[in-house]
């Protein structure tokens, strides 16, 4: 029915595309609740609203911030990382990056955001983590990634 | 409408109107502390006009103080790539002397929060906006960094960031290419706090509400005056000085 030469095209295309799924068997990273846990039981929506839906969440609540000055917690960026990430482990603040610039397996959002391979733009103004919150000296150095 | 209709609408009235004058005599300062610190789940609205009055006279250090202590509220000035030039200043000291007397003055220069601001009008993306309030602001989200808002400023109050920042303040977000200034410390207004600048000067300057005849900045500004840096673009400052 098909000629050879069809028949080769055929082979080669389903290895061109078995060769694209490599790697998916990998499954996604355990994501590291504990620091908020610690702190709340539930977060401001149910898990999997939350893994959907997180980002029209916080963008809608940046415009009502930054532009009429509402500031409720509830889809507060800044209550989504003192929640989220740890103030600090083993003397250091947890980053979003490595030293390297790489993504930070260790920090909350990194997590998934490294496994999808989705930027995380956020954090290229805002603070990555509750650190920050405490009053320090602004010409402070010897971060992960000076 | 029947008699007893009328009854009971001159009732309601007369309760009404009982009811908000004692709300006038109980506490007007309970009522003026409730406009400063408004409730987190409103707008702001532009009842409201913030404003500054700084008397340079008084101010410790020739305003040093105040730069200081912006720099402290939301961690700028810490570039390390930048040159003299590209470093970013939300506030800067600025000596002005005349020719003929030689009479010189200091004064701290920042985003006079005009009433008309230049940089809003020229903002090709909105990202340089008034908010109701007063406070003119840069929304980071939008800002291209086009830089057209820091040609337009006459005061010199806006600057760009040149470099990757890191570890930024929670409440001060800043980054590489866009445009920043002072932001008359909106995230400590919101809470019905102070400005950073304003707790750091000693009582050298006054923040307050301008539409409020009863705010103390009013009534300073009422009985000694402040001026305008280059009134003669009428921009309808918020911020205005004494002693220059």
């Amino acid at each position: 029915m098909f000629g050879k030469a069809q028949n080769i095209l055929a082979t080669m295309t389903l290895l061109a595309l078995a060769s694209l799924m490599v790697g998916c068997g990998e499954t996604a990273p355990e994501l590291k609740l504990e620091t908020a846990k610690a702190k709340t039981e539930h977060c401001v929506e149910p898990d999997d609203v939350m893994r959907r839906n997180h980002m029209d969440f916080i963008k809608h609540q940046r415009d009502e911030t930054v532009h009429n000055g509402i500031r409720t917690s509830k889809y507060s960026f800044k209550a989504c990382i003192n929640c989220h990430i740890p103030a600090e482990k083993d003397g250091k603040p947890v980053n979003y990056l490595t030293d390297d610039h790489k993504l930070n397996p260790e920090h909350f959002c990194a997590t998934c955001h490294a496994y999808v391979g989705v930027q995380l733009d956020c954090f290229e103004c805002h603070s990555d983590n509750p650190a920050g919150a405490a009053p320090a000296d602004a010409n402070h150095g010897g971060t992960a990634h000076e | 409408m029947s008699k007893n209709n009328i009854d009971a609408y001159r009732r309601k009235f007369l309760v009404g109107t009982g009811v908000a004058a004692a709300a006038v005599t109980v506490a007007p300062g309970l009522l003026l502390r409730q406009a400063q610190a408004k409730p987190a789940d409103e707008a702001v609205t532009d009842k409201v006009r913030w404003g500054m009055l700084i008397d340079i006279d008084n101010l410790p250090n020739g305003g040093q103080g105040v730069v200081d202590a912006c720099k402290k509220e939301h961690g700028w000035g810490n570039e390390t790539h930048s040159n003299d030039k590209q470093k970013t200043h939300w506030v800067r000291t600025v000596k002005v002397t005349e020719k003929l007397t030689k009479h010189s003055f200091q004064l701290p220069v920042m985003c006079q929060h005009c009433e008309t601001a230049p940089c809003a009008d020229v903002c090709p993306t909105g990202a340089s906006f008034k908010r109701a309030d007063g406070i003119v602001l840069v929304d980071k989200h939008i800002c291209i960094g086009c830089r057209y808002c820091m040609m337009a400023c006459p005061y010199k109050a806006r600057s760009l960031v040149h470099e990757a920042i890191y570890d930024q303040k929670p409440d001060s977000p800043r980054g590489k290419g866009t445009v920043e200034s002072c932001t008359m410390c909106v995230h400590r207004v919101d809470e019905g706090k102070q400005p950073a600048c304003v707790e750091s000067s000693g009582g050298a300057i006054v923040f307050g509400d301008l539409n409020d005849e009863n705010s103390e900045i009013s009534k300073v500004l009422k009985e000694k005056g402040g001026k305008q840096i280059r009134a003669d673009l009428g921009l309808n400052t918020g911020v205005r000085y004494q002693g220059i």
